[in-house]
This record gives structure tokens, C-alpha cells and sequence, in this order.
């Protein structure tokens, strides 16, 4: 027992000589945050890095897909909390500067695998190619999130980094004392045994030089054959996007082709409304309850019966719908609209008016 | 003679049976796109109800209260016989689809089995609670891959039609996109209440009459007044070419709608005032933003700032989130630390420049200034016992919601998770009763085909 850490301690001890020499060597702000404060809800590349960052030290377990959610927001708190921050969910330069100190982050190696839609983590002490998931694709469905090369799935548990770890029992966190920017060289190494822990001999020169040194990104790449086979069949799944609460994108994206197909030329104004109508209409007991529903109710919208609803939707009918769903109703709650130029029904002038916005009448 | 006579004839009967082809044409299309569109129909009704059915098994939970449990069980075993009504109006006979049904029926078995017994005397055991989780897990693997089908579906402008034609044409179902995502699904299924929108998310629920009701004895204001008003309320008091329409009678409460354009880049804005007490109901711009120059959290305090200008007190931000280049906010009025969602607006801030480009306020014009509930009966930690025992609670708030009677009730508001996902539940402060129990949407994955 105790030769065993005696020699593990030598390890960590190379090891540390190792990443002292490559930190003196390399410019540490290689990659960096922007200065903006990251706020729950944001997405981005700085989202990303705080995923990653905090994955690192075992502080977040789920997906690294650059939407700053409950998730990342539980993770972000905790963190604050061990560390005597303000618990407050924003992060601010003190906590970037924090975590920039203690964690590694590969931009390359995380976009990369973003990109490809893998599921991957970006724990420290791990061996990259460990955390590199499959590739999304051929016959077999999509890796479920158990299938995660023993990544540690509690950040209690999971000690890759016995000086990252915080320990609330040990009062401070030991190591990456986040009190102790004023002295930097020292921290440096107490941080990084961490790195090479599992395998130190191969590990360290490994993380390092994908860290800044261009001629060696190849190295870190996939083996062509890997990559050379493009998979046309399966989804990737890229990183991930906001959705209204309740509302999935393929919602949004069925009712933006609606609003497309019934309302394109009309001004924003009218298209918000349609998209209105339909959530009124969901609303509403007397229509179905769910958006294709409403949608495809035989007989509600022309561009439906016309087959007009298959058209791809432009941006703006898009957000015309993300603008209804977040509660704009300039329809003024109607359930009907029609256009009285075209309107064969005498039944739908019999309704009680709203308003008129460009072609479009619409009523209660 | 003869000879004109026929080719006369002859050309009536060609044109004739031109036209009666046209015709035949024009039918069967319509034939088509009526088929296709109850198929489609079908399809999307399909994948909503599986959301669903996740999001309902995984509300149950988190559920403590038995008189929760019950309807939510009820309305579990109520989407899965829609799903079974929808998966049998696609054109399935022709692929295999067995292990889905039975795993809907197996869901639909195990909440009907629960909802009809006395919970009260009977309680879920320890078994049975593991039975629902596993349900919960499997649910969400199938409906991630009906998400899949559907995404590539919409994407792909895929038509069932399409592949109803080419089995009329072959012998099986060949290579088709569709059927081959459906096979997954069904694969997957062999291993193993309604669209509840938040107290302040969307607020859909609007009330015209609440407005009416709140405004009806207030000052009423000429079109002069409502352009005024929306110069300051906008704060860019330039010349404005403003239109102004008058609402109808559908709407209980007469508005003025103002087209605005803005004298800087030619974009429209619109936006409502009540005709009485000149009250701002919503505002939109007319922009497509192009790019993100500031962060959410600057757009945050600019709609802050927004908000404060125009007279709105004590606004707490309570939710934010970033689509693409805007931001939208979610204000709730705090009373001393209760969090009103009642009393609610959104701002929305365009992240290249930091203008408003939105702004929403039925709920904050309905409700804002009604007597409020007091009444805090139950203390936090009295509420906490009233929270299922597996639940992690993360966050603690007062908050004022109104609930499905329609009643402004106080409540402890808890953010609680159970393994990755997050809850939010609201325990009535008076009597302990469970309001809602929520599970929070997560990000959603981008699925790109190529």
C-alpha cells in the first residue's frame, strides 16, 4: 500500500515536471472566455467552454451542447456555493478567472466532437480518446448516455483529480484555491497532477501540445477511414437550441410552415397573429390540443387542404411563431381569421371583429 | 362535308376527353393531399403525444400528493390511448409496429391500474415506483427517436403518400426513410395532462375581459394621446408616420393599433394601446437580427432598465433565454420576496444593437393591482414535507401563480431534481396542496441530416 503510493507519487511527480515545463512554455490564455457574464439561457461558444470547464472537474455530468439550462445552472451553483462566490447562477470574470485556473479546456478537441455529433465528455484526467463517444450514424440507434466510457457520473464520487476535487469536510478546497490567483506558478502544478494521473507517461505530452501547437491537431484527429465514411442515413446531432417551454422544434417547425404557407407576404404583424390563432385555438376547448392537430384539422387552413403547408418556411415565419409562443398575440385573441376578398363562407362574416391586419380579418 | 364534320367531332372528343382528364387530375390530387394530410396529421399527433407521455410519466415522479397522482395517472393512460388511436391511422399494416403498441399498452395498463385504486389506502410501492420509473426511461428513449423521424420527416419533406404508392408499386417496402426510422423505434420499444404551460411561460391564457374589466374605469384617451404614448413608451420621440386602426367588437376591451415606422432604419413597429387609460398591451419590431453583439446578461439589464422607465416597480427577472441573435425575458412583480408570476411581462431585446423589439404585458394589465393572497399558513420546511421524499431541492421561492381554477393562490415555489432532470413544484402556502408539479423542458438537440 504504501510502496504503491510512494510510486504513484513519483509518477504525479514526473508528470508535474512535465506540465510545469509545457505551462512556462506555452501562452496560457490560449483559450479564453469573452468578457461577457454568461446568464442561464444564453447560448454560445462561451456556454460550451463553461461545460466543458466544469465537466473537468467533475462539477457537470450531462451533455456539453452550448445551451445554458437547468443543468448547467444546478452545476454553476454548486460551484459557486464550494467556493464562497455570490450563489447567484451568473458567471462573472471572478468565477471565469476560477475556472480558466483550475481546468483545461480543448477547444479543438470539444468542437470538433460537437461537430461530428458525438456523445463525448471532457473530464480531466481521462484519456481523450476515452471520452470520444461514437460517432452518430450506421445501423446501430444512438448511444444512450450510459454508454459513456466509465465517466464518473457523480462529481462526488468521481475523484480523476484528487487536487481539483473540492472537499467541503477539508474546509477550503485544497488545491486550486481559488483565493490564490496572486500566486499562479504555484498553482499551476498543484492542479495538474490530475492530467497525467491515470497514465502519466503518455498523458501529459497527449493534452498538451493540442493545446497550441498547430502541427500536431492531425494527431488528435480520428484516422481518416474513420472519418472518411459519411453516414447519410442517421441524424448528427449537433449542439442544441432554446425551445419555448412546452414546445419541441418540430413544433415550432410544423406551425412555422403553417403560418408560411397561410400568411407569407403578409406583414409581421399578421404573421405573429396566425401563429396566435393556433395557440388560441390549442387553447381553446372546442379545437384539438396540440399543434398538428390544430394544424391538420381537415378543413381550418387552406395552405393545408392546398398542400401549401410542405413549403419550406422562411425565417421569419420562424420567428413569428417563437414570438406568439413567448405570449405575443396581436390577433387580440382571436380563433378565425379569413381573407375578405376570397372568403366563400357567409358563416365566418357572422363573427364578432377584432382587427384587420394587411389581407387578413380576424375575429372571435 | 363529312370529312369537316368528323374532324370536328373528333376535335370536341379529344379536346373533351382532355378536359376530363384534367379534371380526373386536378381530383386525385386533391385525393392525395387530403390522404397525405391525414396521415401527416396523424404522424404529429403521434410524436406530440409520446412528448407528452414522457413529460406526464416524468411529472408523476415527482408527484407526493395522492390527489395529484390520480388525474395525472388518468391523463398518462389517457395520452397513451391517443397514441394507440394515431399509430393506427398510419398506414402501418404494411410495416411491422407490434412492440410499440404493446409498450403504449403496457403503459396504458400499469396508470389505469393505479388511477382506479385508492392511492389514499393503497400507496404506490416501492416496486411499482421503480416499474414507473423504467416506463419514464423507456418513454424517453422512444420518443428522442419518434423526435428523430420527425425532424427528418419535416426536413425531408417526406410524404406518406409517397410511400404508400411505392408498396402499390413493389412488392415490399423498400429503401424509404420513414419506414426505416420507424423500425428503430419499434426496436427500441421491443427492448424495454396536457401541454401544461408554465404560470408565466406563454401567456396564451389571456383574458380579454380581466383587461376590459381593469381599464373600464379609467380616462379614455384620443390618437394623439395613444402616438404620444407610444413615443415615450418606445423612448425614440422623433416624427413618427404612424397609422392608427380601432379594434372591433370581438375584443371586450377597445385598443388603438398603431403601425409605426421607425424613422432610423424604416422598420415597422406595432403595437396596441387600450383606448382607456392609454395602457401599452404589446409592441413588436419588424427585424430580422443578424448578429449577437451583446450578452444576454447586458440585454437582461437593458430590459431591466426598459421596464423601470416606463413605470413598472419592482421587477425581478425570473426567466431568460437566447434564441439565436434575441433574447427573451421573463419579469415577474415581487411583492416584498413573492415572486407574482400572475403579474408578468416579457421583454424581448434584439443582441445586436439592444433595442426592445418586443414587448408583451396582458398578464401584468390583467392582474397587476388585484388584492393579493396572504395567507402563509405553511412554513417552507412544513412544504417541504409535502414534496416527494425522492426529490433534490435545489431553489426556494415565494410566488403568487394562479392555478387551475383561475385563483390567485400563494404558494412555495421549489426547483427540485430527480437524476438529470429538473422539476418545479408549487405547494399551496395555505393549505399544503400540491399546484403543479412541472418538468422543465431541457435544451433540445439539433438534428442535421446530410
Amino acid at each position: 500500500m504504501n510502496k504503491q503510493k510512494r510510486g504513484r507519487l513519483t509518477r504525479i511527480l514526473v508528470a508535474l515536471l512535465v506540465c510545469l515545463q509545457v505551462a512556462v512554455m506555452l501562452p496560457q490564455d490560449a483559450e479564453a472566455f469573452s468578457d461577457q457574464v454568461i446568464q442561464k439561457g444564453a447560448t454560445g461558444d462561451d456556454v460550451v467552454e463553461l461545460q466543458a470547464r466544469l465537466q473537468y472537474i467533475g462539477f457537470y455530468h450531462d451533455t456539453i451542447d452550448g445551451v445554458y439550462g437547468w443543468g448547467t445552472y444546478w452545476s454553476v451553483k454548486k460551484y459557486q456555493e464550494e467556493f464562497g462566490l455570490d450563489v447567484d447562477g451568473l458567471v462573472g470574470p471572478k468565477m471565469k478567472h476560477m475556472l480558466e485556473k483550475s481546468t483545461d479546456f480543448d477547444k479543438e478537441f470539444v468542437h470538433r466532437m460537437l461537430r461530428e455529433g458525438r456523445m463525448f465528455t471532457h473530464y480531466g484526467g481521462m484519456s481523450k480518446e476515452a471520452q470520444k463517444g461514437p460517432k452518430p450514424g450506421g445501423k446501430q440507434p444512438g448511444p444512450g448516455k450510459g454508454k459513456q466510457p466509465s465517466a464518473p457520473k457523480d462529481p462526488g464520487k468521481a475523484a480523476p483529480a484528487p487536487g481539483v476535487k473540492p472537499s467541503p469536510e477539508t474546509g477550503e478546497a485544497p488545491a486550486p484555491a481559488p483565493e490564490a490567483p496572486e500566486q499562479p506558478s504555484a498553482e499551476e502544478p498543484a492542479q495538474q497532477p490530475e492530467q497525467p494521473a491515470p497514465a502519466p507517461g503518455e498523458e501529459a505530452p497527449e493534452a498538451v501540445p493540442e493545446e497550441g501547437a498547430e502541427e500536431n491537431i492531425p494527431d488528435a484527429t480520428p484516422s481518416p477511414d474513420e472519418d472518411a465514411v459519411p453516414d447519410d442515413s442517421d441524424a448528427d446531432i449537433q449542439e442544441a437550441i432554446n425551445t419555448p417551454e412546452g414546445f419541441t422544434d418540430n413544433d415550432i417547425q410544423i406551425m412555422a410552415q403553417a403560418v408560411y404557407g397561410e400568411a407569407r407576404g403578409e406583414p409581421y404583424t399578421g404573421q405573429v397573429a396566425v401563429a396566435a390563432v393556433i395557440l388560441n385555438r390549442i387553447e381553446s376547448p372546442i379545437f384539438p390540443n396540440n399543434p398538428s392537430g390544430v394544424i391538420f384539422e381537415p378543413r381550418a387552413f387552406t395552405a393545408v387542404a392546398d398542400g401549401q403547408i410542405n413549403l419550406e418556411p422562411d425565417d421569419t415565419a420562424r420567428r413569428a411563431v417563437l414570438d406568439a409562443i413567448n405570449g405575443q398575440d396581436p390577433s387580440g385573441n382571436a380563433l378565425y381569421y379569413f381573407n375578405p376578398d376570397t372568403a366563400t363562407s357567409g358563416w365566418i362574416w357572422s363573427r364578432p371583429q377584432i382587427k384587420r391586419i394587411g389581407k387578413h380579418i380576424f375575429c372571435e | 362535308m363529312i370529312r369537316t364534320v368528323l374532324i370536328a367531332l373528333l376535335a370536341v372528343a379529344v379536346l373533351g376527353t382532355g378536359y376530363w382528364g384534367y379534371l380526373e387530375h386536378q381530383e386525385k390530387n386533391a385525393v392525395l393531399i387530403q390522404a397525405e394530410n391525414n396521415y401527416q396529421r396523424a404522424f404529429h399527433e403521434l410524436s406530440y403525444d409520446l412528448d407528452h407521455l414522457h413529460d406526464e410519466l416524468g411529472s408523476t415522479l415527482a408527484m407526493n400528493s395522492k390527489e395529484r397522482l390520480s388525474p395525472s395517472l388518468t391523463d398518462v393512460w389517457r395520452i397513451t390511448s391517443e397514441a394507440q388511436s394515431d399509430l393506427g391511422q398510419l398506414p402501418m399494416s404494411l410495416m411491422p409496429f407490434s412492440k410499440t403498441e404493446e409498450f403504449l399498452h403496457k403503459i396504458g395498463e400499469f396508470s389505469y391500474r393505479n388511477s382506479v385504486r385508492d392511492l389514499e389506502q393503497e400507496p404506490l410501492t416501492e416496486k411499482e415506483y421503480d416499474q414507473l420509473k423504467t416506463l419514464y426511461s423507456q418513454s424517453g428513449e422512444i420518443q428522442n427517436e419518434m423526435r428523430k423521424v420527425q425532424a427528418m420527416v419535416l426536413k425531408e419533406d417526406l410524404k406518406w403518400m409517397d410511400v404508400e404508392l411505392a408498396m402499390a408499386a413493389q412488392d415490399g417496402p423498400g429503401d424509404n426513410a420513414i419506414i426505416d426510422g420507424f423500425e428503430i423505434i419499434d426496436e427500441k420499444a421491443g427492448q424495454f395532462s396536457e401541454s401544461d404551460f408554465g404560470p408565466n411561460a406563454g401567456g396564451v391564457s389571456k383574458n380579454d375581459e380581466d383587461i376590459a374589466d381593469r381599464v373600464k374605469d379609467l380616462e379614455e384617451i384620443d390618437e394623439e394621446e395613444a402616438v404620444e404614448i407610444a413615443g415615450e413608451f418606445l423612448d425614440r420621440d422623433k416624427d413618427f408616420e404612424v397609422e392608427i386602426d380601432t379594434t372591433g367588437d370581438g375584443l371586450a376591451y377597445k385598443a388603438y393599433s398603431l403601425t409605426i415606422e421607425d424613422p432610423d432604419d424604416g422598420h415597422d413597429i406595432n403595437m396596441d394601446i387600450t383606448k382607456k387609460g392609454g395602457k401599452v398591451l404589446w409592441l413588436l419590431e419588424d427585424r430580422q437580427i443578424e448578429t449577437s453583439e451583446i450578452s444576454l446578461y447586458d440585454a437582461s439589464e437593458k430590459a431591466g432598465k426598459f421596464l423601470e422607465k416606463n413605470g413598472f416597480e419592482s421587477m425581478a427577472l425570473v426567466d431568460s433565454r437566447q434564441y439565436e441573435n434575441t433574447g427573451v425575458f421573463n419579469f415577474a412583480h415581487m411583492q416584498d420576496d413573492i415572486r407574482v408570476y400572475s403579474d408578468a411581462v416579457v421583454i424581448e431585446i434584439a443582441l445586436d444593437n439592444g433595442d426592445v423589439i418586443g414587448y408583451e404585458g396582458f398578464d401584468y394589465i390583467a392582474n397587476h393591482g388585484q388584492k393579493k393572497p396572504a395567507e402563509l399558513s405553511l412554513s417552507e420546511e412544513e412544504a417541504r414535507e409535502e414534496l416527494n421524499p425522492s426529490l433534490e431541492i435545489m431553489e426556494h421561492h415565494l410566488a403568487i401563480i394562479e392555478n387551475e381554477l383561475e385563483e390567485e393562490v400563494l404558494c412555495h415555489e421549489f426547483f427540485g431534481t430527480i437524476d438529470d432532470d429538473t422539476y418545479r413544484i408549487f405547494i399551496n402556502a395555505a393549505n399544503g396542496r400540491e399546484e403543479r408539479v412541472e418538468k422543465m423542458d431541457r435544451a433540445e438537440p439539433v438534428y442535421d441530416f446530410n
